[in-house]
């Protein structure tokens, strides 16, 4: 039943990981053992455009989409677009923009922000750790692999 | 990308229906790339046991792929849902002929337009060319319809329809993947009666066709498919598709009428739900396809508003809908994508907008040239139509026409345009933009870029040679960033009693990312005339002083800007 799934929306723009880093959250409760869904549009993202990634996870999803004014957490990239998408958090829902602002001030690689993102993203859900480690293994595999969960764990921390 | 072994998978529509294809003994299967469809193929050229190919376009996927089933082996067609109109002719008679081992025809329909020319529902395809048709509502039902479809289709003797929407299709979630079964070719028996549609033998198949399609009928009553939940039955919802999902999300205590096999209708089944509940609501995207057939039955219901066939559905539509409410559309609010910094097509793009030319466009990242500030296309109707609209612009608007075209749509259906443009006495200039792959839907080879789908080198097209062989009467090859040289030739061929094709070939930026020292702004020069933010670079923008900025993460160094300003504002380094 819906009442207990899990609904994260991620927001941005082509080119800035949106859809690496809901890749990630979606396998992460999949090894987690949820059932999960990962739902968003291709084609568009390698070109500038706006890109949106829902993912969802409990005991039995239905929707691929988020309704509106159901998402439990908002994972923005960019300030348009969190503008543009606030309207689908439910009411207290947790908005986790002002960690990008905290990564431009770390002044992080753009390549890691989505990875540190994720980290902060863990720190407000009930996946384990074990679950996340193997599901950046799994997408990033020998890319940087490393860095990307001293990154993580970076985020994880701030989160808490 | 799914891989043989992988015992826990999270897989996308596209995925799973090709593991699942696969695991069913798949030994064919044919496309050409189009978007929600694309990452079907893409998996199925990871399976050695299956013979994968992209075909030059989709009536040519289809006969292939079809001719593959008659001949025996199972074997699978997809597209998206406009790419299905390029295969209508094989697929209308491919109908009566039947198969011999099991064909799936699949379509990925685009409800909402996300990436596509239109958002036609190909469910009444189905009906239209008489083929049972399967709706998945999501990935993991893949495992279930796929080995139902092949089945169908061997034991009726028909291609069977699988229809995917784009929030199927790249939907992701958990799938049980299995092992392969094999399946031992059928091999061929010649037919002519079957295989040879002359009128005669077309018209005893039609009557075949006809009897197959009443007893489609009797297996959809009884398909595993069909699914009844029966809840509070004060209201009913008959469904298919991801239509079903959102209702269940919305609707979680109604009865549901759930039609996995909606075509031919199970009519019996729906008459015998409706009587079983207070009240019917049918709820489906686009078409009222299921509504119509409740209707003909007979079955008080309630019908959606006829503003709800426009654009995609989402759970939060469901309430209104059901109250028969009419649709609120509102204004997209979304970031429209843009060529990539440093994309080939731009310089020519610039160049004739310079020139102040109307240019029938055609299908890819290069119809991202419509939009401001290049503004630089006139027409987008479908694949291979830059050139046959230049030519139809051409000979009414005169010579100030060009049309222009990518390599792959060129390969697919521009080249029977050239050819007929030629004979028919065209003059003018077409504009390949040949940037070596099919880019918009992820960088896929095609014939001229000399590589298969599983990366074996194969024989290159030569598009300079085609185009001679057709009979142009000059065909130029120029670096697509040379706007100087691309103006200078654009103003001599359109003055010309000639038929000219020009190539403007560079790679695409997202196959070849190698990158040249960046432009330099030089402030003292600038007369903040802002020409070089008309060719459109998400690279450059005006800061709050009225100068430019340049994005140094974006830059790559195409100099397409530099060549735009008359000041030597914006220059290429010195050495």
């Amino acid at each position: 039943m819906t009442m207990n799934t899990t609904n994260i929306l991620f927001c941005g723009t082509g080119g800035q990981g949106v859809l690496k880093a809901a890749e990630v959250c979606g396998w992460a409760a999949v090894f987690a053992g949820f059932h999960a869904k990962k739902s968003e549009v291709h084609g568009m993202a390698q070109r500038g455009g706006s890109v949106e990634s829902h993912v969802r996870f409990g005991e039995n999803v239905f929707s691929p989409l988020i309704p509106k004014g159901k998402a439990d957490i908002l994972v923005a990239f960019h300030s348009g677009e969190e503008e543009r998408m606030r309207s689908f958090l439910k009411e207290g829902g947790i908005n986790l923009f002002s960690f990008m602002i905290k990564a431009h001030q770390k002044e992080m690689p753009a390549m890691f922000l989505n990875t540190y993102l994720l980290g902060v993203l863990a720190g407000y859900l009930p996946l384990p750790e074990a679950a996340w480690l193997k599901a950046l293994e799994h997408e990033f595999q020998n890319k940087k692999l490393k860095e990307n969960i001293a990154v993580f764990l970076d985020g994880w921390k701030d989160a808490k | 990308m799914s891989n043989t072994s992988t015992p826990i998978c999270f897989l996308s529509g596209d995925e799973a229906l090709a593991r699942c294809a696969w695991e069913a003994g798949l030994a064919f299967a044919a496309a050409y790339p189009g978007t929600p469809s694309t990452e079907i193929l893409e998996t199925l050229a990871t399976y050695p046991e299956v013979n994968s190919q992209w075909s030059v376009n989709e009536k040519v996927a289809y006969e292939v792929a079809y001719a593959a089933a008659v001949a025996g082996v199972r074997s699978l067609y997809a597209s998206k849902h406009v790419g299905i109109n390029v295969a209508m002719d094989p697929l209308m008679t491919s109908a009566y002929m039947g198969v011999n081992a099991g064909f799936i025809v699949v379509t990925a329909d685009d409800p909402g337009l996300h990436s596509s020319q239109n958002e036609q529902d190909n469910r009444l395809v189905a009906r239209f060319a008489k083929l049972p048709l399967l709706e998945p509502s999501s990935p993991a039902e893949a495992k279930a319809f796929v080995p139902y479809a092949f089945e169908l289709s061997e034991k009726f003797d028909t291609p069977v329809m699988i229809r995917l929407t784009t929030r199927i299709a790249h939907t992701k979630e958990n799938v049980v993947t299995g092992e392969r079964l094999e399946k031992a070719p059928r091999g061929f028996t010649p037919d002519p009666a079957k295989y040879i549609m002359v009128p005669k033998n077309a018209f005893n198949r039609h009557l075949v066709l006809e009897k197959r399609l009443l007893l489609l009928a009797e297996e959809a009553e009884k398909s595993p498919l069909n699914t009844v939940e029966m809840n509070d039955t004060t209201l009913g919802i008959i469904t298919s598709s991801v239509s079903y999902l959102y209702a269940k999300e919305v609707f979680p205590k109604a009865s549901f009428l759930k039609l996995g096999m909606s075509y031919p209708f199970p009519q019996k089944l729906m008459k015998d739900f409706a009587s079983k509940v207070d009240k019917v609501l049918v709820i489906e995207e686009l078409e009222p396809f299921i509504e119509e057939e409740v209707a003909r039955l007979g079955i008080k219901h309630t019908a959606k508003h006829p503003s709800w066939r426009v654009g995609e559905l989402r759970p939060e539509d469901m309430k209104p809908l059901a109250d028969g409410k009419e649709r609120v559309l509102e204004a997209s609010t979304t970031r429209k994508p843009v060529m990539c910094a440093g994309c080939p097509h731009r310089g020519v793009y610039s160049v004739l907008k310079k020139l102040k030319l109307t240019v029938t466009g055609d299908i890819g990242c290069y119809t991202l040239g419509a939009l401001p500030p290049l503004s630089a296309i006139q027409t987008c109707l479908c694949m291979g139509a830059g050139i046959t609209m230049f030519e139809g612009f051409r000979k009414v608007l005169g010579k100030n026409v060009v049309g222009v075209i990518g390599d792959s749509t060129f390969v697919h259906s521009g080249l029977t345009g050239l050819v007929s443009a030629i004979y028919n006495l065209t003059k003018g200039v077409v504009i390949i933009l040949d940037n070596s792959t099919t880019a918009m839907t992820g960088t896929q080879p095609n014939p001229s870029t000399g590589e298969t789908i599983k990366g074996v080198p194969t024989k290159q097209l030569i598009l300079e040679d085609l185009c001679k062989a057709c009979g142009a009467d000059n065909v130029d090859v120029i670096s697509a960033y040379d706007t100087v040289g691309i103006e200078t030739l654009m103003r001599q061929r359109l003055d010309e009693n000639a038929f000219s094709v020009v190539i403007a070939r560079t790679p695409c930026r997202l196959i070849h990312r190698a990158k040249h020292a960046q432009v330099c702004f030089n402030a003292d020069k600038c007369k903040k005339c802002y020409l070089c933010l008309n060719v459109g670079c998400p690279a450059l923008s005006k800061n709050e002083n009225g100068l430019i900025d340049v994005d140094h993460s974006l830059c790559v160094g195409c100099y397409v800007c530099a060549a735009s300003c008359k000041f030597d504002s914006l220059t290429r380094p010195k050495e």
